[in-house]
């Protein structure tokens, strides 16, 4: 039975084999100096790159955090130091409620929100929606780690005087930084990664955004629109845009890794 | 819950508190009270965009079989039989697996093992939904078209399910795709819970006489039936939701077949492939009546499961 259930767990890793594989043997070729700064050719021309989508990717994060940390921290904040149970269970479930909400509904709403009074999709609808979806994630993540610092530091605090507000930003956040930061890089790598919510609120551009009210490129979306083209070339494009991604969000994973790695006696 | 609990801001205190710590927990409260906000925010705005639709469809567009914009009949029904076929292939194809492997990790496997396992494991639910679409495109459709699609037809084709010509995309392409999806998270959280199990009841079974594999379905899988049911609605809920590498792999023909090998398309799909192109009128009204439907269930189905594995272990799993 032991050699059953290795069997099926390793099975389970064949797939993230298989694909990490594939967009290695793909992307590699496809990766040169061009593709990172040149913007895409025409369809169907050979050459091009997907530099406005990298670019637009990290704007968009950027704003999707501008967003998503202070809100989510500051509530991960309240839901652990104040002890309202009624309102904080409350909170806590509409978090989990959100949590479980499809991304493409995200992308739904922010559009009939932002993108039709603007008359236009924009930068700033798809770093909302982005930010929408990190909301909750930091908040759940950041409860979490503030409750696991110890209750002797908010009393000493107290104790030596200090306001509550300081008492709880300079000694317990500081003392759980790590472990919001860590939560903020999950929920960064969590959203890269979206597609979904960007097909309407973003909408991906061929050019360089150059204000934050015009379409902006984002890597995933690129990826998307060059996989379901006819054209081989736009294949290749899609493989080597995937590359950078898996590279991105596993870049992320593993800084994650190692910043919570330095606890001992941590169970797999 | 945890055994020390966080500073309360009782009553008492409040009145204590300077002027700055009141500003501070005001804007803190604010903040946690977006959430709830952003509740309200998404049903209001599904609502109103579907409302006129809502009202002149109403039950017919759950059950009616038409997607046609230009007579303007359009019924959701392909839509949530793509849906609920290719969840509920993805959870047959997932569970098994997702659950041995927890068991491997938890149970039987040596040290080293589980925590190269529990990091593949941890990237797989890492990757982006586009890029395993694009694999799933290029590699796994192909390859499921040539070899695996044409033995399953020799081997089950006395059964409906597997009749029927074979063009790769399929329903049972993206019940695949879904699967790989939802495997780490449901492992992950059986994995927890298989880990709250308490040792009394290995170490019972043991003293019992059961052999290995017997502690470990008798003790522990028997005890942790209820949490793991709840981990499998998570997935569930979680494949209801899979958009792009779905959209990708199905097909999208909005068509009821009774074969697996058929294309289909789900309620995530279509909203993908036509919110930026429909005009505004019927069509639609009736996406976003098609994104409310999406909503209702997945919110279902997600409920269902936190409240299964609340009951299970209280609120000491964490189940984000």
């Amino acid at each position: 039975m032991q050699a059953v259930t290795c069997a099926c767990a390793l099975l389970v890793v064949v797939p993230l084999a298989l694909v990490f594989y594939h967009v290695l043997k793909s992307g590699i070729g496809a990766l040169n100096w061009a593709f990172f700064t040149q913007l895409p050719k025409p369809v169907g021309e050979p050459g091009g790159g997907m530099a406005n989508a990298i670019v637009g990717t990290f704007e968009l994060l950027g704003l999707a955090a501008l967003l998503g940390v202070p809100v989510g921290v500051c509530g991960g904040i309240f839901l652990s130091e104040y002890g309202y149970t009624r309102l904080n269970w409350w909170i806590r479930f509409a978090a989990d409620v959100l949590n479980g909400v499809p991304s493409i509904i995200w992308g739904m709403v922010v559009c009939a929100l932002v993108v039709v009074p603007m008359q236009g999709f924009s930068a700033w609808a798809g770093g909302l929606v982005l930010g929408f979806i990190m909301i909750p994630l930091i908040m759940r993540t950041t409860e979490e780690v503030l409750r696991l610092v110890p209750q002797g530091y908010r009393e000493a605090a107290l104790a030596l005087g200090i306001p509550l507000r300081r008492a709880i930003l300079r000694i317990v956040a500081r003392a759980a930084l790590k472990g919001i930061v860590t939560g903020i890089l999950l929920a960064l790598a969590r959203v890269a990664g979206e597609t979904a919510p960007l097909l309407f609120t973003a909408f991906g551009n061929v050019y360089w955004n150059h204000h934050l009210s015009e379409p902006i490129a984002a890597l995933p979306l690129q990826i998307f629109n060059y996989a379901i083209s006819p054209y081989e070339e736009s294949h290749r494009q899609a493989w080597a845009g995937a590359l950078v991604l898996l590279f991105m969000v596993a870049i992320i994973n593993v800084a994650v890794r190692a910043l919570t790695r330095e606890r001992f006696g941590k169970i797999p | 819950m945890t055994t020390q609990s966080p500073l309360r801001a009782t009553p008492g205190a409040l009145s204590r508190q300077g002027a700055g710590d009141q500003v501070f927990k005001w804007l803190m409260l604010t903040m946690a009270l977006s959430v709830i906000a952003l509740i309200f925010i998404i049903g209001c705005e599904l609502a109103h965009g579907s409302g006129p639709a809502l009202r002149k469809f109403g039950w017919r567009f759950l059950t009616g079989t038409d997607w046609d914009p230009v007579h303007e009949r359009f019924g959701a029904l392909p839509f949530i039989f793509g849906t609920v076929v290719s969840s509920v292939i993805a959870l047959g194809i997932a569970v098994p697996l997702s659950i041995a492997t927890a068991v491997c990790l938890t149970e039987l496997a040596p040290q080293w093992l589980r925590q190269a396992l529990s990091l593949f494991i941890e990237l797989l639910a890492a990757v982006p939904s586009v890029i395993l679409g694009l694999w799933g495109i290029f590699v796994m459709v192909p390859w499921l078209r040539q070899s695996m699609f044409p033995w399953l037809r020799g081997a089950l084709g006395f059964l409906p399910l597997f009749q029927g010509p074979i063009y790769g995309v399929s329903l049972l392409a993206g019940g695949i795709i879904i699967a790989i999806m939802i495997v780490p998270i449901i492992t992950s959280v059986s994995r927890e819970v298989l880990r709250s199990v308490p040792g009394l009841q290995r170490e019972a079974a043991y003293a019992l006489g059961a052999t290995r594999w017997e502690v470990t379905r008798i003790a522990v899988l028997s005890y942790a039936r209820k949490g793991l049911f709840g981990a499998v609605i998570l997935g569930l809920g979680r494949a209801l939701g899979e958009t792009m590498a779905v959209t990708m792999v199905i097909g999208n023909r909005p068509e009821i077949a009774a074969s697996l090998f058929a294309p289909g398309y789900t309620l995530a799909s279509v909203v993908a492939n036509e919110f930026t192109e429909t005009p505004p009128g019927v069509n639609l009204e009736a996406l976003f009546e098609i994104g409310l439907v999406l909503l209702g269930i997945t919110l279902l189905v997600n409920a269902l499961a936190r409240l299964l594995l609340a009951t299970f272990s209280g609120p000491a799993l964490s189940t984000s």
